[in-house]
């Protein structure tokens, strides 16, 4: 399969008053052409930011490029003008974000705000923009488009704002979609919708999807490959079923933990990983996990855990990977139940 | 809509009574009375006016045929100034005061937004610095002050402009800027800090992952959200430029309303503050109003409230 994204060794800081936020460390993944890419962590593990900064969206100051390259098309996204990401943004590289409350603006019509990049980067007319935004706004799903390109955000409910946000975002037949947690901000019933659209649309129109969230359900639903994040670093890498199935690194083995199992008794607690993330103003200089690692071992409080190659697919930056750590199996709580994870969805 | 504005007057009708109430009230505890002066009249003669003027009357009679002329816009004949009605009064001096409080407006609103705009895009950088000093210096100094300081620079120093009166557009420049400082830097103050939230919103960032530049994204996507608050502003800030002009007024030798009405209340010129505290008010109520209906324009939310309300 052909690359179409590679993000090498990104390294992203933040100044604020106190410190120096590092929020991205060192991270590396790479997305192929029509695939759909989960990255999965919690609250600021550094997957928007990651996002974000393909992009080129971080507003700098206070954001510092530190290092690393994010190579698409050949050419390296960190080392483009302004005017340059401009010509990329919206055309070939497009995203969607979390709250489709607010991501829309509030006194500009849906079909405006459709049409925009349609007259930016594909030279359209405002008349052909119109009839191009009531054909993407059929293709996800709305209802009346033509009564409903003329209205404004508000008159939208949750859901179909959210379907109007990725009609915006495919309205160039970008061939990247980024979507920082599309489903987060919407009720479940919605968020399998939402889901459903982006998988057909995908198929519809081979859009390699990077998709950010802290939904292992949605992941399963519909990534392919998925990296895990943790403390500005990406810990583990693999297809879907490698990391619900075989997962190596003890912070997915507490993720896949903390999911509520449809089999599991009612009085019974919800498993949750304890402690709290790191401060990224001063991050450990070994693994990010250690300090809630239940397996942690001396050496990984001092020294970061290079990468194990687990299959072609599958790399885990994990000490107990070591071939004179002890063995460790995977714990019973992080145990998919038995049939595939694709199906049970 | 319809049945929206209709609501409207309605309220506007109530607002009006009540201030009318209000000021007859606070007009007959003040102490004195339009014929009190330094020389004593007799008393035979200020019976006499007492009576020609209704004065004499039971109180709540007086104020039953306040209202029912008030309702008719006419508010009688001036005790002070021999034969002129009231209405005379206005419309004579109305126009001093509509063209200064209008250029005023305009000033403010122009320079306190362009202000603004620029201290938010280029927030925490030597233009926001600057742009917020003039801001401070603007609200703080007060516009007696601001007026004579222009007088002493561009009429005295310069010879550049006229010092005082009203006789053509050049003798309205300065009285107008004096009276536009205040405004111009709350609206600033205003917009800047509005620009700022509108800046970091979501929807910006949407409208920038579209790949639309700088400048696209702040005039179209950012101005019109972050101007809602100046909007609201507005009516305020008509009556703060109404009320405030009659100091400006004062200095520059202006006979408009606001001088009248300052002018009134201290002959206890009552049928005078009457007249123009009502007129004020229609004023400052149907220019809310006004305010309310841009708003309206400006933001599509509010559209449909106000049509749900109509119901």
């Amino acid at each position: 399969m052909k690359k179409i994204l590679e993000v090498n060794d990104l390294s992203i800081s933040f100044d604020t008053y106190n410190a120096e936020v590092k929020a991205v460390r060192g991270v590396t993944f790479h997305l192929n052409e029509k695939e759909t890419l989960a990255i999965v962590g919690e609250s600021g593990s550094g997957k928007s930011v990651t996002a974000q900064s393909i992009m080129q969206l971080i507003p700098m100051p206070p954001g510092k490029f530190v290092g690393g390259s994010i190579i698409f098309n050949g050419e390296d996204l960190t080392q483009k003008s302004e005017k340059q990401m401009e010509n990329i943004r919206g055309k070939e590289i497009s995203m969607i974000f979390q709250d489709p409350m607010t991501s829309l603006n509030p006194t500009m019509t849906i079909g405006k705000q459709i049409a925009e990049s349609l007259i930016k980067h594909q030279n359209m007319s405002k008349k052909a923009a119109h009839q191009r935004g009531v054909e993407l706004l059929k293709l996800v799903g709305i209802p009346n488009p033509d009564v409903r390109i003329n209205q404004y955000p508000h008159q939208y409910s949750g859901g179909m704002r959210q379907r109007a946000m990725i009609a915006i975002a495919l309205a160039c037949n970008p061939k990247i979609l980024i979507a920082d947690e599309p489903t987060t901000a919407l009720d479940v019933t919605i968020q399998a919708q939402i889901l459903d659209l982006m998988r057909d649309l995908q198929q519809k129109t081979g859009t390699a999807i990077i998709m950010i969230t802290h939904d292992l359900g949605v992941v399963a639903n519909i990534a392919h490959r998925v990296a895990v994040m943790y403390g500005g670093k990406v810990v583990e890498t693999g297809t879907v079923d490698e990391i619900f199935y075989n997962p190596r690194h003890p912070y997915t083995w507490g993720l896949l933990g903390s999911m509520p199992k449809l089999d599991q008794n009612k009085d019974e607690e919800l498993q949750a990983i304890p402690g709290s993330p790191p401060d990224l103003a001063n991050p450990p200089k070994g693994c990010p996990f250690v300090a809630r690692c239940p397996y942690a071992m001396k050496v990984c409080k001092d020294h970061m855990p290079e990468y194990t190659k687990l299959s072609d697919t599958q790399k885990t930056a994990c000490w107990l990977l070591d071939e004179r750590a002890p063995k460790v199996d995977i714990p019973e709580t992080a145990v998919v139940g038995g049939t595939k994870v694709h199906d049970s969805f | 809509m319809a049945r929206y504005l209709l609501k409207k007057l309605g309220s506007i009708v109530v607002s009006l009574f009540i201030i009318i109430t209000i000021t007859f009230i606070l007009m007959k505890i003040a102490p004195g009375g339009p014929f009190t002066s330094e020389r004593k009249t007799s008393p035979a003669i200020e019976k006499q006016m007492m009576e020609a003027y209704g004065l004499n009357d039971p109180i709540h009679k007086q104020y039953i045929d306040y209202l029912i002329k008030a309702a008719k816009f006419d508010f009688g004949p001036s005790f002070k100034y021999d034969g002129q009605e009231v209405t005379d009064i206005i419309k004579r001096s109305l126009p001093y005061s509509l063209i200064l409080g209008a250029e005023a407006i305009l000033i403010a609103l122009a320079f306190g937004v362009l202000l603004g705009v620029i201290a938010a895009i280029r927030h925490n950088k030597f233009a926001d610095y600057t742009a917020m000093v003039i801001a401070v210096l603007g609200i703080s100094v007060p516009s007696f002050i601001m007026a004579t300081i222009l007088q002493y620079i561009f009429a005295i120093k310069l010879q550049a402009l006229p010092i005082a009166r009203f006789e053509s557009f050049a003798h309205t420049i300065l009285p107008a800027i004096a009276l536009a400082t205040t405004p111009l830097a709350f609206i600033a103050r205003l917009m800047r800090s509005s620009m700022l939230e509108v800046m970091s919103a979501d929807y910006i960032k949407t409208a920038k992952s579209k790949g639309l530049s700088e400048r696209v994204v702040t005039y179209r996507h950012a101005l019109r959200n972050a101007m809602l608050p100046v909007v609201s502003y507005l009516g305020p800030l008509v009556v703060s430029v109404l009320t405030g002009s009659f100091v400006i007024e004062k200095i520059f030798g202006i006979p408009g309303l606001g001088n009248e009405f300052v002018v009134s209340v201290t002959n206890r010129d009552y049928t005078v503050i009457m007249g123009t505290t009502v007129f004020f008010s229609v004023l400052l109520l149907v220019s809310i109003l006004v305010v309310d209906l841009i708003y309206g324009l400006i933001d599509p939310r509010i559209k449909v409230t106000s049509k749900e309300a109509g119901k």
